[in-house]
C-alpha cells in the first residue's frame, strides 16, 4: 500500500480495538479522500466513536494500521523516520467532541487561540486576527470575551469548531457534535458544518442526524458490531439500504 | 471566691508573645512553602505510570499521614541522630518534620484536584496537539488550582496550629512562650488565654477567606 499525494489522506487497514476481552472494533478498512465528507452511522455501542477516536490516536488501536498521507501513524508523540507521531498527526487532524470540552478557565477567544499560539508557536496578533475571522464565520463575534459557561450548547459547539479550525487542519473529525444539544440548537451547528463542507473541508462525521448525513456526506459508512457493514454513496446507503439490519436501523429515524 | 483576672502581669511579657508569634509565622510559612514543593513532587509521583515511583510516593504519604506529628517530631529530633550519628538542631528538626508532614497532606489535595478535572479537558487539549506537559500545565493545573484552593487553605490553617507541637523540642514559638510566661508569672489562665486569642485572631480571617473563595468559585462556575 503506497498511496501517492493524489491518494487518500487517511487510510485505515485492519483496525482493531479491544478493551481487555471486549472487542469494540473488529477489523476496519477505510479510506478518507481529500475534500471528502464521510458520515459514519450506526446503532449506539457499534463502535463509531471508538473508530473516529482512533483516527487521531485518542484511542490506541490494538491492531491494524493507520496512515496519514501515506506515512504510517505511530503510537508516540514525536514523529520518527518516515512515520508520523500523534503530536504531528493532531496538527493536521482536528476533532470536535460531543460535549464540547471547551476550556472553562479561558475566554472564547483564548480557547480558539490556545492551539496556534501554544502548540504551533504562531504570533498572537496573527492568530487573534484569524480567530476573529473564524468567530465571524460561526456567527459569534460578540462572544469573543465570554467564558464558555455563559454560552448555550449550540454556541459552545460553534466555538469548539472554531477552536479546531484555528489549527488549520486538513481533516476534521466530528464525534456526535449535535447529540448533547437541545433540539432547537442543532440547526445552527449543522449549518456551520454545511458551510465547511461547501468550502471543501475533509471531514469524518459520526452522527445520528440521518437527513443531514444524506444531504452533506459524499459517502456513508454503516457500522454494526464493530465492522463496516455497508459503505457507499449517501444515496445507496441511506436511501437504498441493502441489508435488513440497516433498513431496521434507518426505520427508527423516519418517525 | 471567684477568680480574679489579671492580665497586667502576663502582658509585661508581650515581647515574648510577639517573638513567639513571629516564629509561629515563620515555621508555618516556611513549612507551607517547602510542603507545597514536596506535595507537588509526591503528587506527580502518585500520578506516574511507573510502578516503583508510584509505590515510593505512596509509601511516603502513608508513613507521614498515619503517624502523629508529635511522634514524628520526636523521632527526627531524638531518634534519627542516633541512627545517622549526627545531632540535628531542634529548629532543623522542626522545619523538616513540619514540611514533610504538610507535604504528605498537600500531595493528596493536589492529586484529588488534578483527578477531578474531566477527562474531556485532556482529550480536547490533546486534540489540538498539545504534549502531555502542556496539557498538564496549561489546561489541567490552572483548573485544579482553583478547585483545591479551599482545601489548601484549610490544610494550611491546620498547619499553623500544628506548629504549636514543636514546643516539645523547645522551639520558642507561640505555645512555648505561653509556658514560659506561665513559669514566670504563675498565671496560667491569663497566659494560655492570651495565646489562644492570638491563634484565633490570626486564623479566623483565614477560615473566612476559605469560605469566601469557595463561595465565589461556586458562583463563577
Amino acid at each position: 500500500m503506497h498511496p501517492t499525494a493524489a491518494g487518500p489522506i487517511l487510510t485505515v487497514r485492519g483496525l482493531e480495538k479491544s478493551y481487555n476481552k471486549l472487542r469494540v472494533i473488529k477489523g476496519v478498512d477505510l479510506d478518507l479522500h481529500r475534500g471528502e465528507v464521510l458520515a459514519i452511522i450506526g446503532p449506539s455501542g457499534s463502535g463509531k466513536s471508538t473508530l473516529i477516536r482512533c483516527l487521531n490516536l485518542l484511542e490506541i488501536p490494538t491492531a491494524g494500521e493507520i496512515a496519514y498521507e501515506g506515512r504510517r501513524v505511530e503510537n508516540r508523540f514525536k514523529s520518527r523516520g518516515g512515520n508520523i507521531g500523534c503530536g504531528e498527526l493532531r496538527r493536521h487532524v482536528g476533532m470536535v467532541f460531543q460535549h464540547f470540552n471547551l476550556f472553562p478557565h479561558k475566554t472564547v477567544l483564548q480557547n480558539i487561540c490556545e492551539g496556534p499560539v501554544a502548540v504551533l508557536k504562531e504570533p498572537r496578533e496573527a492568530v487573534e486576527e484569524r480567530a476573529m475571522e473564524l468567530l465571524g464565520k460561526v456567527g459569534l463575534l460578540d462572544k469573543r470575551d465570554a467564558y464558555p459557561n455563559h454560552l448555550s450548547g449550540g454556541q459552545k459547539q460553534r466555538v469548539a469548531i472554531a477552536r479546531a479550525l484555528a489549527m488549520r487542519p486538513d481533516v476534521l473529525l466530528l464525534d456526535e457534535v449535535t447529540s448533547a444539544l437541545d433540539p432547537e440548537l442543532v440547526g445552527e451547528v449543522l449549518q456551520v458544518i454545511r458551510l465547511l463542507a461547501n468550502d471543501g473541508m475533509t471531514m469524518a462525521i459520526v452522527t445520528h442526524e440521518m437527513s443531514f448525513a444524506a444531504d452533506v456526506a459524499d459517502r456513508v459508512a454503516f457500522i454494526d458490531g464493530g465492522q463496516i457493514a455497508e459503505l457507499g454513496t449517501a444515496d445507496s446507503v441511506i436511501r437504498n439500504p441493502a441489508s435488513e439490519r440497516l433498513k431496521s436501523f434507518l426505520s427508527r429515524f423516519n418517525a | 471566691m471567684p477568680y480574679k483576672w489579671d492580665f497586667s502581669t502576663v502582658l509585661q511579657y508581650w515581647d515574648l508573645f510577639a517573638w513567639g508569634l513571629w516564629l509561629t509565622f515563620a515555621y508555618t510559612l516556611g513549612s507551607i512553602l517547602i510542603g507545597v514543593v514536596i506535595g507537588l513532587v509526591i503528587c506527580f509521583g502518585r500520578l506516574s505510570p511507573f510502578r516503583v515511583i508510584n509505590g515510593l510516593a505512596r509509601a511516603y504519604q502513608e508513613v507521614f499521614r498515619c503517624t502523629p506529628l508529635l511522634v514524628q517530631l520526636m523521632w527526627f529530633y531524638y531518634a534519627l541522630p542516633l541512627l545517622i550519628g549526627v545531632t540535628i538542631e531542634n529548629y532543623v528538626a522542626a522545619m523538616l518534620t513540619l514540611s514533610l508532614y504538610a507535604g504528605s497532606f498537600y500531595s493528596e489535595i493536589f492529586r484529588g484536584g488534578i483527578l477531578s478535572i474531566e477527562k474531556g479537558q485532556t482529550e480536547a487539549a490533546k486534540a489540538i496537539a498539545m504534549s502531555d506537559r502542556q496539557v498538564m500545565w496549561r489546561i489541567i493545573i490552572p483548573q485544579a488550582f482553583k478547585r483545591v484552593l479551599p482545601s489548601f487553605i484549610n490544610q494550611s490553617v491546620i498547619q499553623f496550629k500544628n506548629t504549636s507541637l514543636i514546643s516539645v523540642i523547645s522551639v520558642g514559638e507561640l505555645a512555648y512562650m505561653a509556658a514560659v510566661v506561665n513559669g514566670q508569672t504563675y498565671r496560667p489562665l491569663e497566659a494560655f488565654s492570651v495565646v489562644a486569642l492570638l491563634y484565633f485572631v490570626v486564623l479566623f480571617p483565614m477560615t473566612q477567606a476559605a469560605d469566601y473563595v469557595e463561595h465565589r468559585m461556586r458562583v463563577s462556575d
